[in-house]
Parts: C-alpha cells; sequence; structure tokens
C-alpha cells in the first residue's frame, strides 16, 4: 500500500511542478502591461457606463484618457458628462494635468405640445416606440417636428432622469440628469438638447423644434415657434438667431435677462427655475410652470446647506 | 377621429383562443372513449383537472404575477385535459389537485404564464406524479365499456409494462403475446393505461381535425411516429424474440398522445420544419431507447420533456430556409 | 388548380374582398384646385421649374428629376400655380408641394389626346427611355421606382425576361384588373415598347386566376405575339412582390439584397405599361391613373381614372360621400397601404387605391403573448421568423437582427395578418429595419 500512495504523490507532484514551470513562463511571456493609473482613473469614474463620454463604458474612457494623457499631455475631448467637473478633476489630478472646467449641462426639452396646447387630431395605434411612429406619420397632435410621446428617450435613460407626464404626454427632465446625451441620440426628432444647466440652474430656452411657417405651426400647437423675430429683435447679447422660422437662444451668449420672455406672444420661451415676476402674473401663470416651481423650492433648500451639484453626483452614484 | 397605423390593416380571424378550444375539440373522441372505458372515474380525474388547473391559473394570476387574465384563452383547460389523458383514471383525488398545482404553478407559471414555458406543462405535471407516487400512478384499472360496470376496481398493467415485467422475470415473447390485447383493441383502446391515451383511433382522429384546422403541422407527429416504427422495427428485425414489433410500439402507452397532442405543444416545440422533424426524431428514438432498455416501460414523457429542453438549441441550429440564399450557399 | 404556378415560401389568403370588381373606369373631372408633391417618386424628389403665379398647361413640365433616382413631374391641369408651400401628403409629413388654382383644361399642343389605338412601336430603345423619363413614369404598383432607370440595367448586366405585373394581391383593389379589361390593347403595345427598350426577347403577363376574365382577355390579345405569353398564377398574397413574382413565372431567386436585374427579370406593372404606350406613341406624361375607392360602407366602390394632385376627398365625394363610421382611410390596399390622417391629402403617382375602413374594424386586436405557434415563420414569403426579429427589435439587439437579415423584409404584413397572439409584428420589423438601416448607413459613412 505504501508505494501506491508514494506513486500517487510523486505523480501529482510532477505534474504540478511541471503545470507551474509551464504557467510560469507562459505568464512572463504574454505579460501584457497596463498601466496602473488605467485602474485608478476608473475607480474615480461614476461607472455608469453610459456611453455619454463617446466611448463604451467608464474602463475604455480610463484606457484612452490614460493612453492620451501620457501622449499628448492634455485631456482635451475627454470630458466625463456624469460625474461632471469634480470627477474630471480627479482624473487629472492623477494623470498630473490640468483640465479647464466645463459649465454643468443638462438635457432640455424643446416641445411644449402637451395635450392641451396641441390636441389631438388622430388616434395612433402601434407599438410605443418614437422612432417607429416618426417613420410613420407626423403625430398626434399634427406637428410632424413635436415630441410623439411614445418615450424613446425614457427608455434610453440609464439615471431614471426623464419620465413621461402622463397628464401632457411629454417628458420631463428631473434633476438627476447628468448630461450623458442617450436621450439626445434615441430621440428621432431632435427635440432634445444639452444646454448649460445655468447659474442657479436658471435657464432660457425655445420650448419648440418647429421650423414650419408660424401659421402652420400655430395651427397645430398654440404654443409653437412661429419665428415673427420679437425676440431676436429684443435681444441685446446677439443670442438669438432664427432660421426658417424657427428661434434659437444660444447659451453661451445669453445673460438670462428674460426680456425674450416677455415679448414671445405664444409662450414658446420658457424661463426655468426664476423667482416669479411680480408685475406679469400672465407668465408666472403658465400651467406648465407649475411642476418647475416645486422643483425650485427643492433646489433652493439643498442650495442652502450645500452645491447643488455634489447631491446631484451623489445621487447618480448610488 | 381617424386612426393612424402602420400596415396590415387587416387580421386574420386567428387567434390563440380559437387555437386552443381547437384542441380541445380535438380532445373530445378521447375524452369520449376514456369515459367509454374507464367510466365515472375518468369523467372525475378530468374535471378536477380542468377545473383546478384553470382555478390555480386564475389564482397565481391574480395574486403572485399580475396582469390581465388569461384564463378564459382556453390554455389552462388544455393543460388540464392532458393532464388528466395522462394519468390513471382511479388516481385519487387529491393527487389530480397536486397535479394541476405542479403544471400551472411550475409548469407554466413559473416561467411567467402562456408562452413562456420551457417544459410541456402536463408532462411536467405527469413526471412529478410519477416519481412522487409511483404506485399510484401505475396501477391502472382494466377497461370495460360503461354498459357493463360503473365501478372500476380491478387493476391490471398496461401492455408495455406486462411486456417489461415478463421479460425481466426470464419469460419469452412467445409466452407473453398470448395474454396481450388485440391490434383491433389497442386501436379502439381495450387495454390498461392512463385514460387518454389508451384509444389510438380517438387521438389520430383527433389530429386529423387539428391538422385539417391547421393547428398542427404533420412534421412532428409523422417524424414522432415514423422514428418509433423504423427504430423499433429495426429491432424487431434483428430479435423478434426479445423485442416486440413496431405496430404493437406504435398503438400502445401514451406513443400517439404524445405524437399528437403532447410533443405538438405550440409553445415547447420547435419553430421550424427543419427543427421540427429534428425534435419527433429525437422523441421517437429517446422513447424507444427508455422501452427498450430504460428502466420504465414507457418513455414518451421523458423522451418529450428531454427533447423539450433541448428546443432553444434546435431553434438556433435549424433557420427556415431564406429567400434568395441558395446560390450564395452553395 | 394545384398545377398553377406561385410562389413557394409562405403566403397567405386575405379575404379578397373585390367590391368594385367589374365597376367600369370613370374619368372623374377635375377639382378646382390641386396639390402636386414634388417628391412623387422613390429617391430625390423633383426640382421646380415653374415659379409662383406662373401659368401652366395640362402636361407642361413643373419639376425636373432631382437626381438620377427621381423623375419629371408634370402639371395635371391648366391654370395658375398658386402656391409652392408644405403640404400633408399621403407620408404623413406636410412636404413641399406645387397648389395649382385650376382654369380650365387647356393641353400641351404636342399631346395626342385621341382614344385611338396606335400599334405602331417603330423606336429605338434610346427614343423609348427617353421618353418615359421625359413622361416622367415611376412604378404605378405603389413602389413609385423610376421606370426609365429600370429600363437602364446597369453595365454588364442583362436583362432576359420582362415580367408585367397584373397580380394585383392585395384585396379591394382592382385599378389594375379594369385596366386590364379595358385597356388590354394598349398594355400589350406598352409590353412590347418596353421589351424593345429592354432589348429582352420574352414577355410574361403575371395575373393571379382570381381574374379569369383578364386572364381570357389578354390571352385573346396576345394570341398573335409569339414573345408574350400570359401565366396565370394560383392565388397567394403577396404575389405582386417582384421577388416572388419572378420565382413564381421563373422559378428564378433575386438573391438577398440584390435587385432583380441580377436574374435578367425586369417587372414593370401593368399601369405601367399602360403609362408607357401614352408616354411613347401619344406623348402624354403621367398626369393621370386609375385609383380604386372602396371600403364596405362606401355607397359606390369605384375604379375611378383621377388626375395626379386631386384631393383625396374629391374622390370620395364620387364614389357616394364618407360614409358616417369610418374609421381610417387607407392610401393602398390593406395589406401594405398606409393610413392618412386627413382626406385633404392628394393622389399621387403611386396611389393604386383608396380604402375606407369602418371605425370597429379599424382598431388593432388585443395583444397577447406570444404562443410561439411558428405560424408567422410559415407565411413570411421571405423565409424570416418574425417572432425572433420582433424580439430583437423589442429588446433594441439590433446587430443580432441584422445578422437573422431584418433587411430582407418586404414588409407585406403576412406576418402580422396571420399572428393569432395579435402582436404588431411587422410594426416591430419596421422599427429593426429602420435601426439596421440606420446603423448600415453610419457604417458605410466611415
Amino acid at each position: 500500500m505504501d508505494h501506491i500512495v508514494i506513486i500517487s504523490v510523486a505523480v501529482l507532484g510532477i505534474l504540478a511542478l511541471v503545470s507551474a514551470v509551464i504557467l510560469f513562463f507562459v505568464a512572463s511571456k504574454f505579460k501584457v502591461y497596463e498601466d496602473p493609473k488605467i485602474d485608478e482613473v476608473e475607480t474615480v469614474l461614476p461607472k455608469a457606463n453610459c456611453g455619454g463620454c463617446g466611448y463604451p463604458g467608464c474602463r475604455a474612457f480610463a484606457e484612452a484618457s490614460t493612453k492620451n494623457a501620457k501622449k499628448e499631455k492634455s485631456l482635451e475631448g475627454f470630458f466625463c458628462p456624469v460625474g461632471g467637473n469634480d470627477v474630471m478633476k480627479k482624473v487629472a489630478d492623477i494623470l498630473g494635468l490640468e483640465i479647464e472646467e466645463k459649465d454643468p449641462m443638462i438635457a432640455v426639452v424643446r416641445c411644449n405640445g402637451s395635450f392641451a396646447h396641441s390636441p389631438n387630431k388622430v388616434n395612433f395605434e402601434g407599438v410605443t416606440s418614437c422612432s417607429f411612429a416618426h417613420a410613420l406619420y407626423a403625430g398626434e397632435g399634427g406637428c410632424q417636428y413635436g415630441c410623439l410621446g411614445l418615450g424613446d428617450c425614457v427608455d434610453a435613460c440609464e439615471f431614471d432622469a426623464i419620465h413621461m407626464n402622463p397628464e401632457t404626454g411629454l417628458p420631463v427632465v428631473n434633476d438627476k440628469c447628468t448630461a450623458c446625451g442617450a436621450c439626445v441620440i434615441a430621440c428621432p426628432r431632435d427635440i432634445i438638447e444639452l444646454r448649460k444647466k445655468g447659474p442657479k440652474d436658471k435657464r432660457i430656452f425655445v420650448s419648440c423644434v418647429n421650423k414650419e411657417k408660424g401659421a402652420t405651426a400655430i395651427k397645430n400647437c398654440e404654443v409653437a415657434c412661429i419665428g415673427c423675430g420679437k425676440c431676436e429683435k429684443v435681444c441685446e447679447f446677439d443670442a438669438i438667431t432664427i432660421t426658417s422660422f424657427l428661434s434659437y437662444i444660444d447659451f453661451d451668449k445669453c445673460r438670462l435677462c428674460r426680456k425674450c420672455v416677455e415679448v414671445c406672444p405664444t409662450n414658446a420661451i420658457w424661463e426655468v427655475n426664476f423667482k416669479p415676476r411680480k408685475p406679469k402674473p400672465v407668465v408666472a401663470s403658465k400651467p406648465v410652470e407649475k411642476p418647475i416651481k416645486v422643483e425650485v423650492k427643492k433646489q433652493e433648500i439643498i442650495m442652502e446647506t450645500k452645491k447643488e451639484e455634489d447631491s446631484n453626483t451623489e445621487k447618480s452614484e448610488k | 377621429m381617424l386612426t393612424i397605423s402602420g400596415s396590415p390593416h387587416l387580421h386574420s380571424d386567428n387567434s390563440t383562443r380559437k387555437i386552443m378550444y381547437g384542441v380541445v375539440i380535438a380532445l373530445l373522441p378521447a375524452m369520449f372513449i376514456a369515459v367509454w372505458y374507464f367510466g365515472l372515474g375518468a369523467l372525475k380525474v378530468i374535471l378536477l383537472s380542468v377545473g383546478f388547473s384553470l382555478f390555480f391559473e386564475w389564482f397565481i394570476q391574480k395574486y403572485f404575477i399580475g396582469g390581465s387574465l388569461t384564463i378564459t384563452d382556453g390554455s389552462a383547460m388544455v393543460t388540464g385535459i392532458l393532464l388528466a389523458f395522462n394519468v390513471p383514471s382511479n388516481l385519487p383525488w387529491w393527487m389530480v389537485i397536486i397535479g394541476a398545482l405542479v403544471a400551472i404553478g411550475i409548469g407554466k407559471m413559473s416561467f411567467g404564464g402562456l408562452g413562456k414555458n420551457i417544459f410541456n406543462p402536463a408532462l411536467v405535471s405527469r413526471v412529478f406524479l410519477l416519481v412522487s407516487f409511483p404506485v399510484a400512478m401505475t396501477s391502472w384499472p382494466k377497461p370495460s365499456p360503461i354498459t357493463k360496470t360503473l365501478v372500476d376496481t380491478i387493476t391490471g398493467p398496461t401492455p408495455l409494462g406486462y411486456i417489461k415485467e415478463g421479460l425481466g422475470a426470464g419469460k419469452t415473447l412467445a409466452e407473453l403475446t398470448p395474454h396481450l390485447p388485440s391490434y383491433a383493441q389497442q386501436l379502439m383502446g381495450q387495454m390498461g393505461g392512463s385514460l387518454g391515451e389508451v384509444s389510438a383511433l380517438a387521438l389520430i382522429i383527433g389530429g386529423i381535425y387539428m391538422l385539417w384546422k391547421k393547428i398542427i403541422t404533420w412534421e412532428i407527429p409523422v417524424s414522432v411516429l415514423l422514428t418509433v416504427f423504423v427504430v423499433s422495427g429495426i429491432l424487431w428485425l434483428i430479435n423478434p424474440q426479445k423485442y416486440m414489433d413496431p405496430v404493437f410500439n406504435l398503438l400502445t402507452g401514451g406513443v400517439m398522445l404524445g405524437a399528437i397532442f403532447m410533443a405538438t405543444d405550440m409553445v415547447t416545440s420547435p419553430m421550424t420544419r427543419g427543427g421540427q422533424l429534428i425534435f419527433g426524431f429525437g422523441i421517437g428514438l429517446i422513447t424507444v431507447l427508455i422501452r427498450v432498455w430504460g428502466a420504465y416501460p414507457e418513455g414518451v414523457s421523458f423522451a418529450i420533456l428531454l427533447m423539450n429542453a433541448v428546443v432553444p438549441l434546435i431553434n438556433r441550429g435549424f433557420k427556415p430556409k431564406r429567400f434568395g440564399t441558395a446560390r450564395v450557399a452553395s | 388548380m394545384g398545377l398553377l404556378k406561385t410562389f413557394v415560401l409562405g403566403g397567405i389568403h386575405p379575404p379578397e374582398n373585390k367590391l368594385s370588381a367589374n365597376q367600369p373606369i370613370r374619368a372623374l373631372a377635375v377639382p378646382s384646385q390641386v396639390v402636386v408633391p414634388m417628391g412623387q417618386n422613390l429617391g430625390a424628389p423633383s426640382r421646380p421649374v415653374v415659379k409662383r403665379g406662373e401659368k401652366v398647361k395640362t402636361g407642361q413640365l413643373i419639376a425636373e428629376a432631382g437626381g438620377f433616382i427621381s423623375s419629371h413631374l408634370h402639371s395635371p391641369v391648366s391654370g395658375t400655380i398658386f402656391k409652392i408651400d408644405n403640404v400633408m401628403d399621403m407620408s404623413g409629413y406636410r412636404r413641399p408641394a406645387f397648389i395649382i388654382k385650376v382654369e380650365g383644361d387647356e393641353w400641351m399642343d404636342n399631346i395626342d389626346r385621341s382614344e385611338k389605338l396606335v400599334t405602331d412601336v417603330n423606336f429605338t430603345p434610346e427614343e423609348i427611355v427617353a421618353k418615359v423619363k421625359a413622361a416622367g413614369i415611376v412604378g404605378m404598383g405603389g413602389a413609385t421606382f423610376p421606370t426609365h432607370v429600370k429600363l437602364m440595367p446597369p453595365p454588364g448586366k442583362k436583362a432576359e425576361y420582362l415580367i408585367i405585373n397584373g397580380v394585383e394581391c392585395e384585396p379591394y383593389l382592382t385599378a389594375d384588373h379594369q385596366l386590364m379589361l379595358e385597356k388590354g390593347a394598349e398594355i400589350v403595345v406598352g409590353t412590347k415598347l418596353l421589351m424593345k427598350a429592354l432589348k429582352v426577347g420574352k414577355a410574361v403577363i403575371g395575373i393571379e386566376n382570381n381574374k379569369p376574365d383578364a386572364i381570357r382577355q389578354m390571352n385573346e390579345l396576345t394570341a398573335g405575339e409569339e414573345n408574350i405569353s400570359v401565366q396565370p398564377l394560383r392565388v397567394k398574397y403577396p404575389q405582386g412582390g417582384e421577388k416572388q413574382l419572378i420565382k413564381a413565372v421563373t422559378r428564378r431567386e433575386v438573391p438577398s439584397g440584390k435587385l432583380p436585374i441580377e436574374v435578367g427579370c425586369v417587372v414593370q406593372n401593368v399601369g405601367t405599361a399602360f403609362a408607357v404606350y401614352e408616354a411613347v406613341t401619344k406623348n402624354k406624361p403621367l398626369i393621370e391613373r386609375v385609383v380604386t375607392v372602396t371600403g364596405k360602407a362606401l355607397k359606390k366602390p369605384s375604379n375611378l381614372k383621377v388626375r395626379i394632385g386631386t384631393p383625396v376627398s374629391f374622390l370620395l365625394e364620387e364614389a357616394g360621400g364618407l360614409p358616417e363610421d369610418t374609421g381610417k382611410i387607407i392610401g393602398g390596399g390593406p395589406m401594405m397601404g398606409k393610413a392618412v390622417a386627413t382626406m385633404d391629402v392628394p393622389v399621387v403617382k403611386g396611389t393604386s387605391g383608396i380604402l375606407l375602413m369602418r371605425e370597429d374594424a379599424s382598431h388593432r386586436p388585443v395583444e397577447g403573448p406570444c404562443i410561439r405557434c411558428s405560424k408567422c415563420t410559415q407565411v413570411c414569403p421571405m423565409g424570416l421568423e418574425p417572432f425572433l426579429l420582433s424580439r430583437l427589435a423589442r429588446t433594441g439587439r439590433f446587430e443580432t437582427a441584422e445578422q437573422e437579415s431584418v433587411m430582407d423584409c418586404i414588409e407585406c404584413g403576412s406576418c402580422q395578418y396571420t399572428c393569432p397572439a395579435n402582436i404588431p409584428l411587422l410594426d416591430y420589423l419596421r422599427l429593426g429595419k429602420n435601426k439596421v438601416g440606420a446603423m448600415i448607413r453610419a457604417r458605410t459613412r466611415k
């Protein structure tokens, strides 16, 4: 019996030794050098793997940014929209570089064609996909530029930041938005735009993308931009341009004076998170402003305690 | 207000409900034979099984899964009848209820309901009962037309069980065959067995009805029956003293019921013609293997369940012939 | 019957409901205003060559081809260009269109308006193609592919067969059927012209045998012609699909992703053949067409000859007015037609029919869970697996959908028609095609 034990131990021992030697050679021959900084960068990234930076996941972003930092000595073109400036600062620190701060952005839905403003003219039956409906027809309200309300943007969002409002049939962005841009790509009608969040979340934008003549546009939706040009004239900062009957506010030039909001005849220009004006109750009593006002209060409370961006990133990391 | 939708703007009068009730109609001849030979016991089992299948379907959907109720679509009724067809007519009532719970609860609803189950629910339940209550599930009442007696107390083995037992005891086929029912009796269903599987004729009538109504296609039943016939025929030719002839193999046990009603279950069978043929071939082969060399006298249920498990693979491997690909392939 | 030819894979038999069969073609009066969309063909829209306020005559060129795959456009009426504006067309979108106020009916001088049959076909192929192009003819079956492009096979490819599509497999529609009965001789001349243009030696007119009178008529008319034969076909939808028709007539299969010329075939609709006849022998551009106006609740289902640009409401007026419980207006047939949002959309070159559905028939049945019955796979004429493709589209796995050849789908709707669980399979397949198409375009751009 003894020799059986010895033989088995010997056989297994030799086998283990041979395997170990093979493994050692293989490991050293096929060793892939990986910059340890890639791992470091990856740990500070939000790990949402949303692709908002343009790379397929956080790991790919870490690899690409580390490589680029080594080669070009800059982080130009690399920005994690989810983590924002804080995360990018950490990434830059790891890579030993400086970065310019970017203004925080947010997704903005530029359509106000709710059931009330743009009543249904036809009844749609089919799959709930904007992409499909877009190929089929103009839309229930008749506006061929407006929101179809079938929620491709909601499906695309990884952060639970955009939801359909069943009362209006339009998507609403909440403060979980990280400006990753997934909804912008998902929307077949380019209604959603990434805009600057603005100081204290104040922003002004044209909530319409209808490029048709004013008469046609207003026929389908009472809050459409008719391209009248009043806002363009009143703007002192050249922030507003009108192309094919549609006004657009350049958020880099806009100083938030709110004059355009006052002159807009169809209430197509929105101001968000401003304090309601006392002398002009007409604007303040816009029905669509209601949910936003609630949001303002919430954010003001947060702002008193600490910077609201911190709270945002914390939430998105959860 | 006008409606906008994508084409087509027509729909055939086909519906899930129509298909399911079509299957129920196709099962009626076999049900009649079951009641004829096994009496009120059979009727009791069928009613219990259908009733509780419907009840569990409703109960689970209402309190566990949610969503719209589907008990009216007939699928639970089909499962209930098939379950009853797969058990002896003298099975205790509480076993039938357990069977219905297993069929609907484990076989169907645990996968998410109609269309999502991998295994045929009725067979899952039958196999569950078979391994849990082997005695009750294998004491078959002797058939006698309802006109003669109303109570079935005499039990005896199925022809397949009789052969298996006899061969195991060292007897030869020549000694055993005289005690078996004739082919005509087998065709009509005058033999021991689960209550719905006995009459090949009634099952074939149901199968023809389903083919006519385009509920099933010929591929699965034909390939199952042909495989059983050919494989058992080869064995019989090799040694007629040891292996039963192919006609006997076709007419006894659950082959007919399995080939026509169980294997053709849409949810658990492959999607393409080639896949269906392979599926049927596999069922036939495994059935004969179990009958000849397995521990159980009958193997149709196991064969179908085993093949159910590989259906996703078959679906992946057998694609329909795509239009315009012939030249590319060659 | 079983011996008749048809295509092999799949196919369905929807109820035919040819309500307007044997209704003679009636010429509809010219409305007071027509709307002529600029994009009436597959491919690039036409470019306008007239301005607002200009006077135009019937048959005058108002827009020229806007690219290689594009066609000319002619004024269907005489009058003044009132406006060039965006108008809702069959696509469901407002697109650029001419709005023409009608004044009288003054035709261009070179158009022969007589009904006299001209059988002289002494034209060179180049002349025929040039005339077809000048007349702005597009495929009249509904696909609206510019005909002159089809008549010029790419270098290295040779057409052997010309197949004239008289199948009209869509339920309800009878326009082609009636055209064959009334203008059979003209269609035969048109066929000869097309054969000449394509330099093919053989033409087959495919007709489903639910139209025995048309088969008889065309057989008589082609009795003296050696090279033209009539092929009766077993009734099966979608036999009018180009690829299915080629398979049914010649047993050849157009390879996946390729054009019919790959197997030496060119398919033209009977309506196109008729338009070619008029264009070549009479210099008449494509400014009117036969439209079936039909529906179960409609008083007078009819086959109407209407000018392009006539609003649908005008056609319905002629057919007995819009019934009250109309729930859906479809441009085209019930299987592949498009539901339109208003009655004001104009008839375009590809409008083969206007179909009204009653309110109760306009809604989709409630969707149930897939029971994996594989009926969709059985009926798919392209050998696809709609259940799988729809699931892939639903879950966003478009790469896999591409591998499973979603782009081969011809959108015939057989799968959705037959699905017992009422799943909107074609909706999902279209979604998949949209997304995969975008993916392919993005790849080729790179």
